[in-house]
């Protein structure tokens, strides 16, 4: 069986971070999501961390707004890529899917993310 | 109206620019003043993909920049102008060109940069660069959103 995918979420401050330990409060799961913050970085600085990050294996990159230094960054990264999909508009709802759903093609797991993340935006009546 | 905001920020159209000064100013364009992104219609979508879509994006190169300046400044539009460099900014400002204020929003670390605000970093040749800039009559001050004051040159460098 191949190595499971790894997700990267990528954020402003430290929105990252936060998602991740709600990850692991929710579901016991530690090892599947990386936190990436672009907190005083420039373009090459936040490239540098998300290489870090994916370290050379199959991974989803979970960006929070679908524009902006975040996305650029992330983008230009998976680019050529075949191993590397991204997803934009990261939730709670779309990582707690995706850390049991890591067995898929990269590209698989990201459309199975964003429409788990979808689903999760309701206006429930009051 | 006329181009508000003159910046620097070496993340060029991102959330701050678009969101936190673009909101309280209702720009309706973003001038990105950047030759390589000027050159690849690939990168300008990944730019134009962060802003919502009543508001026009440009792109233009530093000499395309130089031309249009005087037609930016005429438009009734209230708009942006952001580059990546101090010397983008600092070409813009030559000769007879009508750019008073600047603002540094945003230039991060780099071997040789050393720490001036939580977002600027600077060699010593870039603060003489901002200095330079200021003698020459032009208002530079640091600023990364509208709701934190800005902050002198002499402050920061």
């Amino acid at each position: 069986m191949s190595e499971p995918l790894r997700g990267v979420i990528v954020s402003h401050a430290a929105v990252a971070q936060a998602l991740l330990a709600a990850v692991a409060a929710i579901t016991g799961v530690h090892d599947a999501l990386v936190p990436v913050s672009n907190d005083g970085c420039d373009t090459g600085a936040l490239a540098e961390r998300l290489t870090r990050a994916i370290d050379d294996k199959p991974a989803v990159l979970f960006v929070d707004l679908p524009g902006g230094s975040c996305l650029t960054s992330s983008v230009r990264l998976a680019r050529g890529r075949a191993n590397v999909a991204v997803v934009t508009g990261v939730n709670l709802a779309m990582l707690l899917d995706f850390v049991f759903h890591r067995d898929l093609p990269p590209g698989d797991a990201a459309r199975r993310a964003a429409e788990a993340g979808s689903r999760a935006i309701r206006t429930p009546a009051a | 109206m006329s181009i508000a905001l003159y910046r620097i920020d070496d993340r060029l159209i991102h959330g701050q620019v678009v969101v936190g000064w673009g909101k309280p100013l209702n720009v309706g364009f973003i001038v990105l003043v950047d030759d390589a992104v000027r050159a690849s219609a690939w990168e300008q979508e990944l730019y134009r993909m962060g802003v919502p879509s009543e508001i026009e994006v440009v792109f233009a190169s530093t000499e395309e920049a130089l031309e249009r300046l005087t037609e930016w400044e005429r438009d009734p539009r209230v708009g942006i102008l952001v580059a990546g460099d101090i010397d983008t900014l600092a070409a813009l400002t030559a000769n007879r060109h009508p750019v008073s204020r600047v603002n540094v929003g945003g230039l991060h670390h780099r071997p040789g940069r050393s720490e001036r605000l939580r977002y600027v970093y600077l060699s010593d040749a870039e603060a003489s660069q901002l200095r330079t800039l200021a003698a020459r009559g032009v208002e530079v001050t640091a600023q990364d959103v509208p709701t934190t004051p800005p902050v002198p040159l002499e402050d920061f460098t």
